[in-house]
């Protein structure tokens, strides 16, 4: 069932409104969630000379497609599906197995919060920069901001009181989506879609790039989101298949712990990408050290 | 609310928060010596919140801040991200965000000024962020500005043209911008200060007392008042 998310359109979908024009709102640069002050580590790469025009703006956009793109299009999956899942069936316990093995009192089986803090932490554990952290905090609190107004909902209003500095902007992003009608492949593309539109917006600002050659290259890269947004989806399964491949994280460690309750809904995200970008990360770090920066991360 | 509320600090506020007044205008025209002249004349009567939007980061907070006219903590700066007119009325939520943390920090407050990184004629404060709004020219820029019009002179709740001091220096006829100004702004007040000379901003600081009591108070008649007909 959990599989078939990417393709979305199947007879299920039929009977509830597309969320395509919710999806079109929500990815537009223009949804006043503060997203415009964010290069997303391009205004650092600027300023030490690693993009200078628009070869190395593809070169970069494409490498953080692949990895902080990609990461951040699977939590926005995640958070969607949780958002719609706790939306149909509120009193039912998610992402906490049989055999927890966390205290007792930790939250109970009822608390709704309980989900929504455990998949922020998987995001705070996929993102090593401190400054990182705080930059993908502050646009998720921004966006919960305005996506309760525009889309109000109960999973919005939980999202906020379970993480109250501000959830990671990929967990706000999926709320939102699933409380403006997304499914959680469209949550991904919006997530995938914001990871490399941020920074080419500034690109042009700071460089003064065409703005034309600046959209083609996103354009370029829509098989590219395509592919992110499927794969995305395709992490938010049950269990890891045993193919020997790394998978480290918490996430893994939860499912290993978990042993067989693994393939009950209750085991969280085993399968969630991980990808790192140790320049990314460098680069945000970097950023605050600049005393003239124009934008916020 | 029936009762009377005759004291100002524990009345029930018809609002429930503090007034939040813009403050923006080209750059270098005085916004920040404003916002400083502001502190000086309100701080000791008034609880407030200062937030700036700068071009560079913090420069306009740490001026502030250095500048010793409020506590430094009562103090938020916002960045922009080169576009500092898209945080002031496109998409203000860091801004919001700004306010809404100084009143949980400090509040109640009484007053939150938001102070716009420098820009053009044509920015304004969104209603969403700002309840009222005061734009800032200054005469070095030419005494044909108010004339050029533009939405920040010709809605903003008051005009400053400031530095009048260097009138003199740079040709500027006063008469001619007070004429202009009048002519374009439908009855809004306009003021004239040097901010270097009177650096309480008297008459500033007293438009700025008025609203603040009359939002507390009365908050019927101050929209009926200052906000163009249009807006409702």
């Amino acid at each position: 069932m959990r599989q078939d998310i990417g393709e979305g359109r199947g007879a299920g979908m039929r009977d509830r409104p597309s969320g395509d024009a919710a999806l079109l709102l929500l990815a537009d640069s223009r949804l006043p969630a503060g997203g415009h002050a964010h290069s997303g580590g391009a205004e650092e790469a600027v300023r030490l000379g690693t993009i200078t025009g628009p070869e190395d703006l593809a070169r970069f956009l494409r490498g953080r497609l692949a990895t902080a793109g990609l990461v951040t299009a699977a939590l926005a999956a995640a958070a969607c599906e949780l958002a719609a899942a706790t939306a149909d069936h509120p009193a039912e316990p998610y992402g906490q197995a049989d055999g927890d093995g966390n205290t007792p009192d930790a939250g109970t089986d009822a608390d709704p919060a309980r989900p929504w803090r455990r998949l922020d932490a998987e995001a705070d554990a996929r993102t090593a920069s401190p400054a990182q952290r705080e930059a993908s905090r502050v646009q998720g609190r921004l966006l919960i901001r305005t996506a309760r107004r525009i889309w109000p909902s109960a999973v919005l209003d939980t999202l906020a009181k379970a993480v109250p500095e501000g959830a990671h902007h990929p967990i706000a992003l999926g709320a939102a989506a699933a409380s403006a009608g997304c499914d959680p492949y469209q949550a991904a593309m919006a997530a995938a879609y914001n990871s490399v539109t941020g920074p080419a917006t500034a690109a042009v600002r700071l460089l003064g790039l065409d703005p034309v050659t600046v959209h083609r290259l996103l354009a370029d890269l829509a098989p590219a989101l395509n592919d992110a947004a499927h794969a995305a989806c395709a992490s938010l399964i049950d269990d890891v298949v045993p193919d020997g491949a790394p998978q480290n994280g918490p996430a893994h460690n939860a499912a290993t712990q978990n042993g067989a309750a693994a393939k009950t809904r209750g085991s969280g995200w085993p399968a969630l990408p991980g990808h790192t970008a140790p320049a990314l990360d460098l680069l945000a770090e970097g950023h605050l050290n600049n005393p003239m920066k124009l934008f916020v991360s | 609310m029936g009762a009377q509320h005759d004291d100002l600090h524990d009345a029930a506020d018809p609002h429930g928060r503090a007034l939040r007044l813009g403050i923006g205008g080209p750059v270098g025209s005085g916004k920040t010596a404003l916002v400083a002249a502001l502190c000086r004349s309100l701080g000791p009567s008034m609880r407030l919140g200062v937030v700036t939007n700068d071009i560079y980061t913090t420069e306009d907070a740490e001026f502030l801040r250095r500048a010793g006219v409020l506590d430094p903590e009562r103090i938020l700066a916002v960045q922009t991200g080169c576009c500092p007119h898209t945080a002031i009325r496109d998409d203000i939520a860091a801004n919001l965000d700004a306010v809404e943390t100084l009143e949980e920090r400090f509040g109640p407050l009484d007053l939150v000024i938001v102070e716009s990184g420098g820009d053009n004629l044509t920015a304004t404060f969104s209603r969403g962020l700002a309840d009222r709004q005061i734009f800032v020219l200054d005469v070095s820029g030419g005494d044909k500005v108010p004339r050029k019009g533009g939405p920040g002179v010709t809605t903003a709740d008051l005009l400053v043209v400031n530095k009048t001091d260097l009138a003199p220096l740079v040709g500027a006829d006063l008469t001619v911008m007070s004429r202009d100004a009048a002519a374009v702004r439908d009855g809004r007040p306009v003021l004239f200060t040097s901010l270097r000379e009177d650096r309480s901003a008297h008459s500033v600081a007293e438009w700025v007392t008025s609203l603040v009591n009359t939002w507390k108070h009365a908050n019927d008649h101050v929209h009926e008042h200052t906000t163009p007909t249009t807006a409702a």
